[in-house]
């Protein structure tokens, strides 16, 4: 190849600028029939008054048969710490979090 | 000159087209005759004629010794290259090789040509060949009809505005720009804690339309931005208007042509706006912070595609905002503020300072609310005709700081709730109390703009503190 094909066809291939994390490539879960016996985290993610709408989800989730965990974050301006994602993770079957304004 | 001749290795590097490579073709047969002596030609096996030649016409060995001009003779001891001489020169030769009454006749210097390595019609893709293993990031082959523009909107990687398709030769072209090596982690960027390498910094900066010389910056800020106390992650999901501003300090301004004068937080200024470009186009691509998902803004601010200015350093009457903020004079640095669209200031007739000093703090009063205080930090931009008024009168920096401090001490009464007859305002326990507008050092004062023009100009920040956004300055290193 001469360094002139080998310019014109690198021009034809570009760099990915993202993360590369694939769309899709991780499939979710597949939605469980019933919330009857699961448990079910609901995030706090600590904007004023999130804890009124969090508590009446909590009833309505009850209700349903399933265990309701709660967890706060301590900002809704950062991320969830770490530690908080794997708690969750590791004691919850299904998890809402929700942003609210 | 220890060593025997023996040991030593020789190889020079010419090619036909390039005359002094032709002057010089007899002393290299004479050389040849004294010393191991490896001949290579770039462009002609044959040349010089009468001696063994290696063929380079493909530019390997020239690459790989990073060859700039011809004629170059390089001295190798044990495989290693010790010394390299450039272009004709009797002397130089001579010490080179150890060898007396080099090229009898001839002229005793005579410059060399250029390398065809360097040919710009070569280059990128001689680049491109012997350093895309450098490259780490996910090749994107485009289909054959398919333009290079389009394919970058077509895969979500613009801000709205066309970018620069970033190939293998930009983005090596891209990475000269640094010492840094391509695959070191620069920072985890928000909202999806990607850490992100000088390599895909130098895609982003390439798409922005960024030069070389400008990446140091982008690095820089893209470190800042993605420290827990600039807080982007924040900063991107709010719903106010607020985004990432760049201020430049120090002498890489002028080096790399950035715009601190006339027009200063508008377009036209390739550097400002390239730099302030990439950082965003960073946080959009690896950290995945796009409007309408993470990115939450009720109107944003034309800014959120590049807010990036210099600071008037030479022109002011004060030390600049990087000093203010702890740099040594003349470090080069950038400063990122957590701020809203530029606000102007029109005062024309006052010229003594204090006059000037209270129609800063009645505009400054209305950041965001008149009836909101010590929630938001904010930039005061003061252009030069404002800066001469206090300059003139001797006033400092701090001076003038502490003074509007002093203007900006609002009655409680002013900014409770219901308070004029507006429910915005602070809680009912503030009305006996005296509040200040802005928390100590919430004020940063920056000198630029146009030389002409009796205005200054405010930036309002984000929520401050450490719920929020605090301002984070950055050496800028190469």
């Amino acid at each position: 190849m001469s360094t002139r094909d080998s310019e014109q066809s690198a021009n034809r291939v570009l760099l990915d600028p993202t993360s590369e994390r694939a769309p899709a490539l991780r499939a979710r879960l597949p939605r469980p029939q019933s919330i009857s016996g699961l448990t079910v985290g609901l995030l706090d993610i600590s904007k004023p008054r999130g804890d009124l709408f969090l508590d009446r989800i909590e009833q309505h989730l009850v209700a349903r048969g399933a265990t309701v965990k709660r967890f706060r974050k301590p900002t809704f301006t950062k991320p969830a710490p770490i530690d908080l994602r794997r708690q969750i993770a590791a004691s919850c079957q299904l998890v809402i979090e929700a942003l609210a304004d | 000159m220890t060593e025997a001749p023996a040991r030593r290795q020789f190889i020079a590097f010419v090619k036909r087209e390039c005359p002094t490579c032709t002057l010089v073709a007899p002393v290299l047969a004479e050389l040849a005759s004294h010393l191991d002596l490896t001949v290579i030609s770039q462009d002609d096996p044959t040349f010089p004629p009468n001696l063994p030649v290696t063929d380079d016409t493909n530019l390997d060995l020239s690459w790989q010794h990073r060859i700039e001009t011809v004629p170059t003779v390089l001295r190798l001891r044990d495989g290693v290259e010790e010394q390299r001489v450039i272009g004709w020169h009797r002397e130089e030769w001579t010490q080179l090789t150890g060898v007396r009454d080099l090229g009898a006749g001839l002229p005793d210097w005579r410059p060399g040509c250029g390398s065809r390595t360097v040919d710009p019609a070569l280059a990128p893709g001689l680049r491109v060949r012997f350093e895309r293993s450098r490259l780490h990031a996910r090749r994107v082959e485009l289909a054959a009809l398919e333009d290079e523009v389009e394919a970058a909107f077509a895969r979500g990687w613009t801000d709205g505005l066309p970018v620069v398709p970033p190939t293998e030769g930009r983005v090596l072209d891209m990475l000269e720009g640094t010492r840094r090596d391509a695959s070191e982690v620069v920072a985890v960027v928000p909202p999806d804690l990607v850490e992100c390498t000088v390599e895909k910094v130098a895609i982003n900066a390439v798409m922005a339309g960024c030069k070389p010389e400008y990446l140091p910056v982008v690095l820089a800020a893209v470190e800042a931005a993605c420290t827990d106390e600039f807080n982007i992650h924040g900063l991107l999901a709010t719903t106010m208007p607020a985004g990432p501003v760049l201020i430049v300090n120090g002498p890489i301004r002028r080096e790399i042509g950035m715009n601190s004068g006339i027009n200063v937080f508008g377009q036209g200024k390739r550097a400002n706006v390239t730099i302030g470009r990439a950082l965003q186009l960073v946080i959009r691509n690896v950290g995945g912070g796009r409007p309408g998902e993470v990115d939450r803004a009720t109107f944003g601010n034309p800014g959120k595609i590049a807010f990036c200015f210099a600071e008037d350093e030479e022109g002011s009457p004060w030390p600049p905002l990087a000093v203010d903020l702890g740099a040594q004079p003349g470090t080069n640095t950038v400063t990122l503020f957590p701020g809203e669209a530029p606000r102007s200031i029109v005062d024309q007739l006052s010229r003594d300072p204090e006059s000037l000093a209270r129609s800063f703090a009645v505009n400054l009063r209305t950041l965001h609310h008149p009836k909101l205080a010590m929630a938001f930090d904010c930039i005061l931009a003061i252009g030069p005709e404002h800066a001469r008024v206090f300059g003139a009168a001797g006033w400092s920096k701090a001076q003038l700081t502490n003074r509007l401090h002093e203007l900006l001490q609002i009655p409680g009464e002013e900014l409770v709730r219901g308070a004029g007859g507006i429910a915005e305002g602070l809680p009912e326990h503030f009305r006996d109390v005296v509040v200040p507008k802005f928390h100590p050092g919430g004020l940063l004062i920056v000198h630029c703009g146009g030389g002409a023009g009796l205005f200054s100009a405010m930036i309002g920040g984000w929520v401050n503190g450490p719920m929020g956004s605090q301002p984070v300055m950055k050496e800028i290193t190469s």
